[in-house]
């Protein structure tokens, strides 16, 4: 149970920090950062990673953990490398 | 313990990212900083030890490079697109992830099914909204080959799905992809009795995901069902809508990727998927807020239609048009000019001619010019600014609307391109239409308004624009690229 209550800390707090930092992005910003957090949900490749490397685990789950590593990859490079693209862009004068 | 300081490191690295997110001059280091913390995490995982190495590499070179050609390959004016495929790869991956792990029972019970669910919402509902986007979902039209290949393609696959499933005995799964196959090939956005089978979808998906947390079974026919959801709720949303559900996507990408974390309790996954949550759930507020509508009106696909409000003939009976060189004319005299940007500018890739002639008149007439803003312009929150960004627009030029139309009574030309419904005064003055209350650029209010559009067809709410009739308004009937590459002609022959 202080397992789940941890983990549930963490993704309250988290939330409280994702509003205060996010509110302060200006609308300008509103593309690339909806890219570049998109990106960042891609850290469901790191579930994958254990999915589909662990050895002892069947080889349907490890084939479906393969497949989610790719697709998370080209969720996290895709988004990165897109909102660098368009952030080159934002220039002042 | 090394790999969980270094999944915090990588959390920090995030957020810092996502701070840094809040200025332009930070912000493309920010977005490194985000990269940095998400090759930090791979790397822990990786040499965390147990873990088949070489495989794990393969599949992460496969996917970095379809993303980098991806991203190197897509054009501005599609970012729209891109983001909602992005977004659905990531909900598919924590699908795949929290169906692997096959978790039953208690919190990681819950928390699978919550995976499953959210996920497959974001995929089935990403993929719908990139068709709409990419305009070969819900249309009547001829398809280009590569779009007719993805459309029966997808649906293919969905049914491919659904044969297996019931040849599995997993028959309600069945059901679900076919029921998915058959609404992808649907050739209109709404059908009778929608509303009452997206409540029945929802309900069911429910179900489904109560009875998946409790016994560790049904997971892919949960998944099934939230698909189906997901397309249903997607389906009917088009247009000027289209901003809401991409914000409201990739809220749920961010929380499933959570969701999967509570699955496998790790950190990373949920401090990431939360931030990532929190964003898409800002956005698609503030998205709410610029159109006057509740998420619900949007999801729901409550949209106003044409039924309300006068007329176009009677509204549009003083409309006066106009040609490049009367304004040229008009550019040359004034002081203060707003150019008010929409999709249509977007569809025209005219974001290159529009900034030409701005910089040609504050060149040669000393004027200053500066862009309106509308939180909904465009298929995404913030689409016209990236568009700009791309001409090389500073984006000091760039005004919100507060700003904007406390200035416009002394703007002395306000030139509409490409957009409609968000200057359409109708919204301050006539209560019982589709569009009262929302904030809009005060386009009326301008000494001299110049509409440039190529014909009186409404927009996406339906409605005639008594902007277009009024007596200080003249509508140039141009594409919008070649209207703004006249007006320079006639401004450089002045």
């Amino acid at each position: 149970m202080t397992d789940l209550v941890g983990l549930l800390t963490v993704f309250v707090l988290a939330m409280f920090v994702g509003f205060e930092v996010i509110t302060k992005v200006p609308p300008t910003l509103h593309t690339p950062l909806m890219s570049g957090s998109n990106a960042i949900s891609g850290i469901t490749v790191i579930g994958a990673l254990m999915l589909a490397g662990h050895v002892g685990e069947p080889w349907l789950a490890r084939t479906l953990g393969f497949l989610a590593v790719v697709l998370a990859m080209v969720n996290v490079v895709g988004g990165f490398l897109v909102t660098h693209r368009m952030l080159r862009m934002f220039r002042r004068k | 313990m090394t790999r969980d300081l270094l999944y915090l490191l990588a959390a920090s690295l995030f957020i810092l990212g996502l701070r840094m997110m809040s200025h332009p001059r930070t912000a493309a280091r920010g977005n490194l900083v985000g990269a940095l913390g998400m090759a930090v995490a791979i790397g822990a995982t990786l040499l965390s030890g147990g873990l088949d190495v070489g495989l794990l590499v393969l599949a992460l070179v496969i996917g970095s490079a379809l993303g980098v050609v991806a991203a190197l390959k897509v054009k501005m004016t599609a970012m729209p697109e891109m983001v909602g495929l992005l977004n659905g790869f990531g909900g598919l991956a924590s699908v795949l992830v929290a169906g692997g792990e096959g978790a039953s029972g208690g919190v990681a019970g819950a928390a699978t099914a919550a995976g499953g669910f959210i996920g497959s919402v974001t995929f089935f509902g990403s993929f719908v909204a990139f068709g709409k986007l990419a305009e070969f979902l819900a249309v009547k039209w001829k398809l280009k080959p590569w779009q007719a290949a993805v459309k029966f393609g997808f649906s293919g696959a969905a049914a491919a799905g659904a044969v297996a499933f019931a040849v599995g005995g997993e028959l309600l799964a069945a059901v679900g992809g076919l029921a998915i196959a058959g609404l992808l090939l649907l050739r209109r956005e709404t059908f009778p009795g929608m509303t009452a089978v997206k409540a029945l979808v929802l309900a069911l998906a429910l179900v489904a995901a109560v009875t998946a947390a409790r016994g560790g079974s049904g997971y892919w026919t949960l998944v099934a069902v939230a698909g189906v959801l997901g397309v249903l709720l997607t389906w009917s949303i088009g247009g000027a809508d289209m901003p809401v559900v991409i914000a409201l996507l990739n809220s749920y990408s961010g929380l499933a990727a959570a969701a999967t974390g509570f699955v496998i309790g790790n950190t990373v996954l949920i401090i990431g998927g939360a931030l990532v949550g929190a964003s898409g759930i800002i956005l698609t507020g503030i998205m709410c807020r610029a159109m006057n509508r509740s998420l619900w009106n949007v999801v729901l696909g409550a949209s106003g239609g044409a039924a309300a409000g006068p007329k176009a003939d009677e509204v549009y009976r003083t409309v006066k048009a106009t040609s490049a060189d009367e304004v040229a004319m008009l550019l040359e005299a004034a002081r203060r000019v707003v150019i008010v940007p929409g999709y249509g500018m977007a569809v025209a890739q005219a974001q290159h001619a529009v900034r030409d002639l701005a910089n040609l008149v504050e060149r040669e007439f000393g004027a200053e010019v500066v862009y309106a803003i509308h939180p909904v312009a465009g298929r995404m929150p913030g689409h016209m600014n990236v568009l700009l960004a791309e001409a090389d627009v500073p984006y000091g030029k760039l005004k919100e609307l507060d700003e904007i139309n406390s200035a416009m009574e002394s703007t002395d030309v306000c030139i509409v391109v490409g957009a409609n419904d968000v200057v359409n005064p109708l919204a301050r003055t006539d209560p019982s239409s589709p569009i009262a209350g929302m904030p809009i650029v005060d386009a009326d209010r301008a000494r001299t308004c110049v509409v440039v559009k190529r014909s009186l067809g409404p927009g996406f709410a339906g409605i005639p624009n008594p902007l277009f009739a009024k007596e200080r308004t003249l509508m140039l009937f141009k594409d919008a690229r070649e209207a703004f590459v006249e007006i320079a002609a006639a401004v450089k022959a002045r």
